[in-house]
């Protein structure tokens, strides 16, 4: 860790939680608390688990021709989303690749929710600038506390702490207070909600939460173990200004219209790599046995030929084995295709799994 | 009777007629946190003090565990492969790695005693 990590705003308390903190993407993070990896995953996916993602960053876009820049800046059709309704979407560079993955939020006619990843924060916010210099649109980064009530029970510790969250469903949100963005997403797979505050409403929020016995901090390293169980992609590892969404297997996210006609920036490398059909594709990999396939574990085929390599791989707590997330020949890329990776020199056998790990269990309606 | 020492990499040997008994220090399990697998030494294998012995992986990473002293493994834990987090409950006991003969006995000289290893980790 460097001194020039940025801190987050609720520090004090992390620490007072007993965190272990490590760098991520510019910031101090926790990511364990005493409780342990192992357990914070489980009490996640049976309870409710508060996870502190203030070193993610919100943009409030607004103005008349706001949705002509979000038409523009990303694969999506922003005039055909409901208000409080949520998109995953991208901003990808010219040639078709990932510069990012974002979660954008209609809040009324003419103003938007752009949630960015910390690591991306930055050049987001100077890409969109450079974009809306031609819109008539205000891009604004806000100053919050962003925290994650993911679980089964998130809904219930939430009403418990006065926040009806009510009739909200999967991929949708709102303003409930003044200052606040509230939607119900997440990156475990399970139903859950992110919650943008100042931080003093946020310091009165977590204090309230944690009376509840249902509720633990959860660090990032449980994060990570259960976004990849749930088959959710980490920018910068398994989507990156390298890799287009064909080849991420994301075209699902981009509707079917705009794929066709749309001009967003990168629309004409896309339209011509999905014609030519990627060379290798976003897959699940389950590793034989209990050893874990990590991160940069090259892959190859039963004859021993390079077929692609692993980019998230670790032990998946609820899954009881190895999870990993890769990229192979599209030709390889069918379910239950067996390859092998090379870990410390021995040849481990990886099938190849169709994703999640574990069933999403989002709150659809 | 056994004498116990320590390494500033974290591992500990009990030694006991020639033959060392090695594992992580509960200092260490607790930095790595919950194990899920331990790559295991074949029996016979000669290694050189810093050769990697063992990989112990946590759900997040794997870490190498270093041959303190040198000489040659004569028994993997194989209980291990079972149940990894016996190195968590129980790091200086259920969970030792492997036992090893010792090639040379004054190797032990550079290694520290209990009290100097609190010293080290406090």
């Amino acid at each position: 860790m460097t001194g020039d990590d940025k801190h987050l705003p609720l520090e004090d308390i992390h620490k007072a939680a007993g965190a272990r903190f490590g760098a991520f993407a510019g910031w101090s993070m926790p990511l364990t608390y005493p409780a342990g990896v192992m357990k914070e995953h489980l009490h996640t996916r049976e309870h409710a688990g508060l996870f502190d993602i203030s070193h993610m960053k919100l943009f409030d876009v607004s103005g008349l021709e706001a949705v002509a820049l979000l038409d523009r800046a990303c694969p999506l059709d922003a005039s055909a989303l409901e208000i409080s309704q949520s998109k995953l979407t991208f901003f990808l560079n010219e040639a078709g690749g990932i510069l990012d993955d974002l979660i954008v939020t209609r809040l009324g006619d003419t103003r938007f929710m752009v949630v960015a990843n910390a690591g991306n924060a930055e050049a987001d916010e100077k890409h969109l600038r450079a974009l809306a210099a031609g819109f008539d649109v205000k891009v604004e980064p806000l100053d919050r506390v962003f925290l994650a009530i993911q679980g089964p029970e998130a809904w219930a510790v939430l009403s418990r702490a006065g926040i009806e969250t009510g009739s909200l469903l999967f991929m949708h949100g709102v303003e409930p207070r003044k200052n606040w963005f509230m939607s119900r997403s997440g990156y475990t797979g399970e139903d859950g909600f992110e919650v943008g505050l100042p931080v003093a409403e946020a310091r009165e929020l977590v204090a309230k939460l944690l009376e509840d016995e249902r509720v633990m901090w959860i660090g990032l390293a449980a994060r990570d173990s259960l976004r990849l169980e749930a088959g959710l992609c980490l920018h910068g590892q398994d989507i990156t200004p390298e890799t287009d969404p064909a080849a991420a297997a994301l075209m699902w996210a981009i509707p079917k219209e705009i794929r066709a006609t749309g001009a967003f920036i990168g629309a004409d490398a896309l339209r011509a790599a999905v014609e030519r059909g990627p060379a290798q594709k976003r897959v699940g990999l389950k590793p034989e046995g209990r050893q874990p396939v990590r991160a940069g574990a090259a892959l190859f085929d039963a004859d021993g030929n390079p077929a692609g390599h692993v980019t998230s791989g670790g032990f998946g707590p609820s899954a009881g084995h190895p999870v990993a997330m890769g990229y192979v020949s599209a030709s390889l890329a069918k379910p239950g295709t067996r390859v092998f990776a090379d870990v410390r020199g021995t040849k481990i056998p990886v099938d190849i799994s169709s994703l999640p790990f574990t069933p999403h269990r989002y709150r659809k309606g | 009777m056994a004498t116990t020492y320590f390494t500033s990499d974290h591992e500990w040997l009990r030694v006991e007629g020639g033959i060392a008994t090695v594992g992580i220090t509960d200092y260490a399990q607790e930095q790595l946190g919950d194990l899920v697998f331990v790559e295991l030494p074949e029996t016979g294998k000669k290694l050189t003090k810093g050769d990697t012995a063992v990989v112990v992986e946590s759900v997040k990473a794997a870490s190498d565990v270093y041959a303190p002293v040198d000489g040659e493994i004569t028994e993997a834990n194989g209980t291990l492969s079972s149940d990894p987090s016996l190195v968590n409950s129980a790091a200086t006991g259920a969970g030792w790695l492997w036992k090893m003969k010792l090639a040379d006995e004054s190797q032990l000289a550079g290694l520290m005693d209990e009290a100097a290893y609190k010293a080290h980790i406090a």
